[in-house]
């Protein structure tokens, strides 16, 4: 029963860290139509930046920020430099500016940062929690982990539904046509979303590296496990890229645990075929349904 | 079968062989007049032997120092005449641990940079993918860097030797110390695997000397994976052995694996007494991954100490021991950003039994001398606490480790004698009873 | 004779591709060192799987980011046979591969048949991660993280003792790669690729048309496989042994890569792409370690190249190298004069469906 627990509460810490990916896909999703597949990387690119920062004496918290921060420049330089150009092509050709940034970002992390393989700090105690003789199953990390992508989210949530700026975003997102003509600088809209997303996903990379480890490929799963929430919960739902995300962090701790940890993708995929072979446009969607 | 190796007059043989390399090497200038180019990879000024390594991805931390500590021997016998006044040259590659990496990076050593000879290969799983190769191609494969007991089969793979006690060696130690001193607890084990040779090799030198010794063994082992997800998952392997009760955890892991597991446990308030192949259990490197992580900037005291392993080279913090003097002071001159730990002992280390492979394979060394020069070799001085094994039916190094624990600061104590044995799996182990060697006085190893 | 030449594609490509085959072979055993017969067999097995990804995704429109995880399929199909009967022979070997293979593209492709855009790329991407961990579990079978030992192919005795196995894997590659580049011409011209071509411009279209798009769909999937399972299994023998890391995420995104770059759509791109692949980490890698740079700057130079040229070939040729390549041919027959030829149909824009 215990290890059932330990599972739980794995499986739920590590897929609020898949949410915040997952989150950041569907954002930039919904904003330009494209999956950012370097999203990881931009991650693990700040977390490094992070890493600098507070190896040179800085405390965790301005490490924390300034990986945040760093998350938004790259993001919008990104979408503002690279992706503009490729917004009115085949997606493949954003797929593939997506690619190359990636290894792009994978090849330069060793470069500046060194490639060996790093262990992250932590804001709080990694230790689990003791009350009284009994060791709870949870340390005050993972709280800490579920707790700033919940805040995230709310954040989010707030500025996208209660103020001018996030309407603005999203009738970008939803009709740039109509959006232009009411007024609004639509290109400017998505450069701010795509930096958002990479601020979330900045904060995925923190979350993660403590128990990942930091090293130039550290986040590809992340970005694949993050991405098949995304697909689970339906691109086009916030609430459900959540849900998937943390459906997928389960079914991986749980394969992992009960079955083998070298099977734990495999339970991922399984999970992620069933969803669509009964949805193919994700749990959450309201479908395009492209019927004849 | 070890040859018995009479140490009582290895000083003297020391001296005189010390004087002569001297004197060779001095000479060095006149005798590469009659250098040739005798082999691939041999000119008469060079040698060129060529390595795969782990310098970047999971497998790196602490391994990568292995390699340029080994070349930093070599530039110091260069320094000094070379052998035979050739200069050798080493040339490794990063294969990241990846088997496939491995195989084309082999290929471009062996066809295009031609080198003479392969010198401490890094790896199992990635060593196994080139062996028949190389050995199909008749290139040296001296000293693997892995303990696996796959590389001492002469009748497959003649052109390959390794060097470290193999695991199951270690395994069958390590089992013996494990009985006498945790009867009645119950023991698990760590391995890299599933279904790899690493761990499978030392889960059964350890798991036969525990065999009906009434210890409680839990023979499910907990597995990781060496790549990048692995890690994540390392936490839930530990818990479930914490849930079966497990109070000694035998590990076969590399190092990042290894802090990882120690962190992990730690993380759950769960203090088993891990017994930590040597492999992995370098105290420098394990202290360097963990500070500054997950754990916070100061470790919990006692997060390695109390680690218990074994070596069979000179003890790292035996400032008085001859061969750790000679080696740091080769670091300080040659690669003085390296750190002082168990992997640049153990790269140096393993070079100067190259140079002695070198010199004995003669003033024109071809391919096939130096395969004779090692199973013929009966050196008498050697880094080693125990002698090589070498012979024309051995290809082992080491045959024999000391038990050690680690203590607070890092230090190391030993636990009982050196010991030794072989890789079956009823052979018995017999405590070493000779001296070890002390190195040339010149560092570089006599004819 | 030269209207039959004209007017069969089959003849004109069967010759065309038997010359191709002359001059390969020719090249590979008088010109080309041990180390480039090396080499150019890994471009002409990337080469092959690339071919059946452009046509899957060029011409039918299905995006695939797992077709390193159905090479791994070819490869172990291979390694297990011959792990079990070593003397098994290589051509039966290859066609095991490619139906093994081609099967597992029939059920991905049934699987994926509902799928659209980046559902696709997103199931496809956790096959692609999920799949290599199935040999690592099942040892007994697979060999688990080492994997299965591969003999090398041994050239036969008549062509003499010189007849390196570099050179022999090499001609092998090159044959295969001929031959399925020969098949996939045809198929790309003929009533199938029109198919596949009408399934990608519009599918409301094509079932209006009477083409069945599910059967399409899975189709081409079974083609594309087919094709990476024969290369699979010619890259069990190039590297010997097969093991879960040989088809790392990176594969199958450098396989997608390499046919935007090279021009989606293009079997000559699929070429150049998969040469630029092998060949571009090979070049700068030898750029890099002459300008001494450290150690973590120099290994990682092949890789940043490589992202920088796709960012640049993609912002500057969006239509690939081989696109881009026919944009200035027609600019330059347009300066230079009016075509002859009959007028064609008008091709659709190249892009997958959404």
């Amino acid at each position: 029963m215990r290890l059932f627990v330990i599972y739980t509460v794995d499986g739920i810490t590590n897929g609020m860290v898949y949410a915040a990916v997952a989150l950041a896909l569907v954002m930039i999703w919904r904003a330009t139509r494209i999956i950012n597949y370097a999203q990881g990387a931009m991650a693990m690119f700040t977390t490094y930046i992070a890493l600098t920062v507070i190896r040179h004496g800085a405390p965790y918290w301005v490490g924390f920020v300034v990986a945040l921060a760093a998350g938004m420049v790259i993001g919008a330089v990104t979408e503002r430099v690279l992706v503009r150009p490729v917004e009115s092509r085949p997606p493949l050709n954003a797929v593939i500016l997506s690619l190359g940034v990636l290894i792009l970002l994978e090849a330069i992390a060793p470069m500046l940062f060194g490639g060996q393989t790093q262990s992250f700090p932590v804001p709080v105690s990694n230790i689990d929690i003791v009350a009284g003789t009994t060791s709870l199953p949870v340390a005050p990390f993972g709280l800490f982990t579920v707790g700033a992508v919940l805040v995230a989210m709310l954040l989010l949530f707030l500025v996208f539904q209660r103020t001018t700026l996030g309407l603005r975003m999203r009738a970008a997102a939803f009709n740039p046509e109509i959006a232009r003509l009411l007024g609004i600088r639509v290109g400017r809209m998505l450069t701010l979303g795509w930096g958002l997303a990479a601020l979330l996903g900045a904060l995925a990379g923190m979350l993660a590296a403590p128990s990942v480890y930091l090293y130039p490929s550290n986040m590809d799963e992340v970005l694949v496990f993050g991405f098949t929430g995304a697909i689970i919960g339906g691109l086009e739902s916030p609430v459900g890229a959540v849900a998937g995300a943390v459906g997928v962090g389960l079914a991986l701790s749980y394969v992992s645990g009960y079955i083998g940890a070298d099977l734990a993708p495999l339970g991922g995929f399984v999970i992620l075929i069933v969803v669509l072979m009964l949805r193919p446009q994700g749990l959450f969607s309201f479908g395009r349904q492209r019927q004849v | 079968m070890r040859p018995e190796i009479s140490r009582s007059r290895t000083w003297a043989v020391a001296a005189v062989g010390g004087a002569a390399a001297l004197l060779t090497a001095a000479c060095g200038s006149s005798s590469s007049n009659a250098n040739t180019a005798s082999a691939p990879g041999v000119t008469s000024t060079t040698v060129t032997i060529g390595s795969t390594q782990p310098l970047t991805g999971p497998a790196a931390p602490g391994y990568s120092e292995i390699a340029p500590a080994a070349n930093a021997y070599f530039k110091y016998v260069n320094a000094h005449g070379g052998v035979f006044g050739r200069k050798i040259t080493y040339t490794y590659l990063d294969d990241q641990y990846n088997p496939t990496s491995t195989t084309s990076q082999t290929r471009q050593l062996v066809l295009q940079d031609k080198v003479f000879a392969m010198f401490q290969a890094l790896g199992t799983p990635t060593h196994l993918a080139v062996v028949n190769y190389l050995n199909s191609e008749k290139v040296p494969d001296l000293f693997v860097a892995s303990g696996c007991n796959c590389w001492n089969n002469v009748s497959q793979y003649p052109q390959t030797f390794g060097w470290q006690p193999n695991y199951t060696i270690e395994g069958k130690i390590l089992g013996q110390y494990i009985v006498q001193k945790f009867a009645g607890e119950k023991v698990g084990f760590f391995l890299q695997g599933p279904n790899d040779e690493f761990g499978t090799d030392g889960f059964q030198g350890v798991n036969d000397a525990l065999q009906g010794k009434g210890l409680n063994v839990d023979s499910t082992p907990a597995y990781y994976t060496p790549t990048a997800a692995g890690a994540q998952a390392v936490g839930a392997a530990i818990a479930s052995l914490q849930a079966q009760g497990v109070q000694v955890i035998v590990s076969f892991s590399v190092p990042l694996f290894t802090a990882i597991a120690e962190a992990s446990a730690a993380g759950l308030n769960y203090h088993p007494q891990f017994v930590v192949s040597n492999v992995g259990s370098d105290p420098p490197t394990l202290s360097a991954i963990l500070t500054g992580g997950a754990l916070g900037k100061k470790l919990p005291a006692g997060l390695i100490a109390g680690t218990i392993s074994d070596t069979y080279l000179p003890l790292l913090t035996d400032a008085t021991n001859p061969w750790v003097t000679l080696f740091q002071s080769i670091k300080a001159t040659y690669a003085s950003s390296l750190p002082w730990d168990g992997n640049v002992e153990y790269g140096m280390a393993e070079a100067f039994t190259f140079v002695q492979a070198l010199k004995a394979a003669g003033q024109n060394p071809t391919r096939a001398s130096i395969v004779a020069a090692v199973q013929n070799s009966h050196w008498t001085d050697g880094p080693g606490l125990t002698p090589y094994a070498y012979s024309s039916s051995d290809h082992n190094g080491f045959t024999g480790v000391q038990m050690v624990t680690v203590g607070l600061t890092g230090s190391l104590t030993t636990l009982g004698p050196v010991q030794t044995t072989d890789d079956t799996p009823t052979g018995a182990i017999a405590a070493f009873t000779g001296t070890a060697s002390a190195p040339p006085a010149s560092g570089i190893p006599s004819d | 004779m030269s209207r039959m030449l004209r007017g069969s594609t089959l003849v004109r490509h069967g010759l065309m591709f038997l010359g191709l085959t002359v001059v390969l072979l020719l090249l590979t055993s008088f010109v080309f060192d041990a180390y480039t017969n090396y080499n150019v067999t890994e471009v002409a097995i990337l080469a092959i799987s690339a071919a059946g990804l452009t046509v899957l995704t060029g011409i039918n429109g299905q995006v695939s980011l797992g077709h390193g995880a159905l090479m791994m399929i070819g490869a172990y199909t291979t390694s297990v046979l011959l792990t079990w009967h070593p003397d098994l022979p290589l051509v039966l070997m290859l066609v095991a591969s490619i139906v093994t293979t081609g099967i597992a593209g029939a059920i991905v492709g049934i699987a994926g048949a509902r799928l659209r855009g980046p559902y696709l790329a997103g199931a496809t991407l956790a096959l692609a991660v999920a799949l290599p961990q199935v040999p690592s579990h099942f040892a007994s079978i697979f060999g688990g993280n080492q994997g299965l030992s591969v003999p090398t192919p041994t050239p036969p005795p008549f062509l003499g003792a010189n007849f390196t196995q570099e050179e022999w894997l090499a001609w092998i590659a090159l044959a295969a790669g001929v031959i399925t580049f020969f098949v996939l011409a045809n198929l790309v011209r003929g009533a199938t690729g029109r198919r596949f071509r009408m399934v990608r411009d519009n599918e409301v279209a094509a079932r209006l048309a009477g083409v069945d798009v599910a059967r399409t769909q899975i189709l081409a999937y079974v083609i594309s496989a087919a094709c990476a399972g024969l290369a699979g299994s010619l890259f069990a023998y190039w590297v010997t042994r097969t093991s879960p890391s040989a088809f790392t995420l990176n594969l199958s995104l450098s396989l997608l890569t390499a046919i935007v770059i090279g021009g989606l759509g293009s079997l000559v791109g699929a070429v150049v792409g998969s040469f630029i692949l092998v060949y571009l980490p090979v070049w700068t890698g030898g750029f890099a370690s002459s300008l001494n740079l450290s150690s973590n700057v120099a290994n990682n130079v092949p890789l940043a190249i490589y992202g920088i040229v796709l960012i640049v070939a993609i912002l500057v040729f969006p239509r690939g190298i081989a696109g881009g390549f026919a944009s200035i041919l027609r600019g330059a027959t347009r300066v230079l004069g009016p075509s002859r030829r009959s007028p064609s149909l008008p091709t659709a824009p190249e892009t997958p469906s959404q």
